[in-house]
């Protein structure tokens, strides 16, 4: 019960395909947890399903031990449940420094904090997490300029920026370089041992998710497969098969 | 420019556009209704520009304002002035409530939608209006006339509409050097990132229009004075006319930025007036052709146009940019 995140039959159907069926897991607090499949495996589904992108057709979504799925996306985010999308998604008309105090945390939004600036504390930390993704050097460039793999960092950092308990990661590291790869468990680990924030990571990349993950979710078809720690998983036939189209 | 210079530049202007009524007795109320369509244009690209919601119903808090501002000059028996500015006031007040509770109606609505939705708006106040007798129905209502003598009046609305007009100014290059700002402006570029961090978007998304609603209203109630006589639908629900052109001369100075519908405003104004003296008759179709022009060949407008092939000169270029220094945060 002590589950930060916990999902429990969940269902998710578009028309007549069923994306989701009858999917439960759980996200322990401060762990760092991984979801693979296949491609249309229904992973981003259920991550939209969390975050509150799509109504749910059946099943329970419980954050803090509060049902959440029936909250919208902004009503969810200021719970602390935060997600970054497959495709990056920042303001490439804006410099980073913005794009990062766009996130301050929202929670208790009045219409005097609305109309006032930000605070030099907000800067200091919009930089400092800048610092921490290593884009500090270019925190006055457009958004829109960085490459691709700096961009998922910029959105990575403005994720943390919200302060959120629960961070969904979709594909962190797709379309980043090896080298930046590396830089980037590092500070997903940092980030989850020094922040607290607990992860729940889409992965394609199996090395990266099997030196991340304390314990992964496998999904087919839209149905649970198989879960366990990396080790079970990657000894797993079944899991095995779904990835070379046997299931 | 540098910071100096601009500087200068804002005095020179500010002692221009206070001495404009002395030097040129004649076009006194032709400068007035520049600092009137200032506002407008200020006030439109709130929503149309810094958030990227085209509204078709600001004309609406215009009209509201007028009428509200006429009646209580009607009806409370005060001193002009006094009931004048009481008038104000409420015309402000109650184009912000207007605001609030048909922004929580319509502001839920994304972009296009909301531009229909808010297309009927104007159109429905004027017909409102038109039948209502106690505003004076079809025929109109006419504000009591200013105490003092002729030019006198004159200066009076000049000054008011121009502190008006940097009221509203100053009032906007500080909400948008803030939260407000960056809001209104992630909600333009990706409204739903921004939900997706928790922004309260429809919160901001009311505010703004209120933000608007509050000047657009004010400008009413004073123009309803400056006019001297409400129709409703040709001064204060004028949905072709003011309606029409608060989004022409954003578009045509630069949407989206803050020095882009004061120009804007001014082109607009000043060709508008030359096409009336010089190709009377034609002046519509030589409006309507200007129109075609910019949005072909500025579609960003003249400031958006400038900065696009003058980067350095805006602080865009990278170098700029590090002098700016790490504590500021720039405004557009």
């Amino acid at each position: 019960m002590s589950a930060l995140l916990q999902v429990d039959g969940v269902s998710k159907a578009f028309g007549g395909v069923i994306a989701n069926a009858d999917i439960s897991l759980e996200v322990p607090e401060g762990a760092i947890i991984g979801l693979i499949g296949p491609n249309g495996s229904g992973k981003t589904t259920l991550f939209s399903s969390i975050v509150g992108q799509h109504p749910i057709d059946a099943g329970s979504i419980r954050y803090e031990g509060r049902e959440i799925s029936r909250l919208r996306v902004a009503e969810i985010a200021r719970l602390g449940l935060l997600r970054t999308f497959q495709q990056t998604r920042i303001y490439g008309q804006m410099d980073c420094v913005k794009n990062m105090l766009i996130s301050v945390p929202h929670g208790s939004e009045s219409l005097i904090s609305m109309l006032s600036r930000h605070t030099a504390e907000q800067i200091e930390d919009a930089e400092r997490l800048l610092e921490f993704v290593g884009l500090y050097e270019k925190r006055y460039l457009m958004a829109g300029d960085l490459s691709f793999g700096q961009q998922k960092l910029l959105e990575f950092a403005m994720a943390l920026m919200n302060r959120p308990k629960l961070l969904l990661l979709d594909e962190p590291t797709a379309g980043i370089n090896p080298t930046l790869i590396n830089g980037l468990i590092d500070r997903l680990k940092r980030a989850n041992e020094e922040i607290g924030i607990t992860l729940f990571v889409i992965e394609h990349n199996m090395r990266v998710i099997m030196n991340l993950a304390e314990h992964i979710y496998c999904l087919a078809h839209g149905e649970l497969l198989a879960d366990g720690t990396p080790d079970q998983i990657r000894d797993d036939q079944r899991v095995i098969d779904a990835y070379l189209g046997a299931h | 420019m540098s910071r100096q210079e601009i500087r200068i530049l804002l005095v020179i202007g500010l002692v221009a556009a206070l001495g404009a009524p002395f030097l040129l007795p004649a076009f006194v109320t032709q400068l007035t209704f520049l600092w009137l369509m200032v506002l407008f244009a200020l006030t439109w690209d709130i929503m149309g520009g810094q958030m990227g919601y085209n509204s078709f119903g600001n004309i609406f808090f215009f009209g509201v304002g007028a009428y509200v501002c006429a009646v209580i000059q009607r009806d409370s028996g005060l001193d002009w002035h006094v009931a004048f500015f009481i008038g104000l006031a409420a015309a402000a007040a109650l184009g912000v409530i207007a605001a609030a509770v048909l922004g929580s109606g319509i502001l839920g609505l994304r972009g296009q939608y909301f531009a229909i939705g808010s297309l009927g708006l104007g159109i429905a106040g004027g017909e409102i209006a038109s039948g209502w007798d106690y505003i004076g129905a079809g025929s109109g209502l006419s504000p009591p006339l200013y105490p003092g003598e002729l030019g006198a009046r004159e200066l009076f609305f000049y000054f008011l509409f121009l502190a008006l007009a940097i009221i509203c100014f100053v009032t906007l290059r500080r909400l948008y050097s803030g939260r407000f700002g960056l809001a209104i402006n992630a909600i333009r570029d990706d409204e739903d990132k921004a939900e997706a961090m928790g922004l309260h978007t429809t919160r901001y998304k009311i505010v703004a229009w209120c933000v608007s609603a509050f000047f657009v209203g004010i400008a009413g109630a004073a123009a309803g004075n400056l006019i001297g006589f409400i129709d409703p639908r040709d001064v204060a629900f004028a949905g072709v006319t003011f309606g029409v052109w608060m989004v022409l001369m954003a578009i045509l100075g630069g949407k989206g930025t803050l020095w882009g519908p004061v120009l804007g405003a001014a082109i607009f104004h000043v060709t508008q007036e030359l096409f009336w003296t010089y190709l009377l008759g034609w002046q519509r179709v030589a409006l309507g052709l200007l129109i075609v022009v910019i949005v072909v060949f500025f579609p960003t407008g003249i400031l958006g146009w400038l900065k696009e092939r003058y980067p350095e000169r805006f602080g865009l270029a990278l170098a700029g940019r590090e002098e700016a220094g790490a504590d500021e945060v720039r405004e557009t």
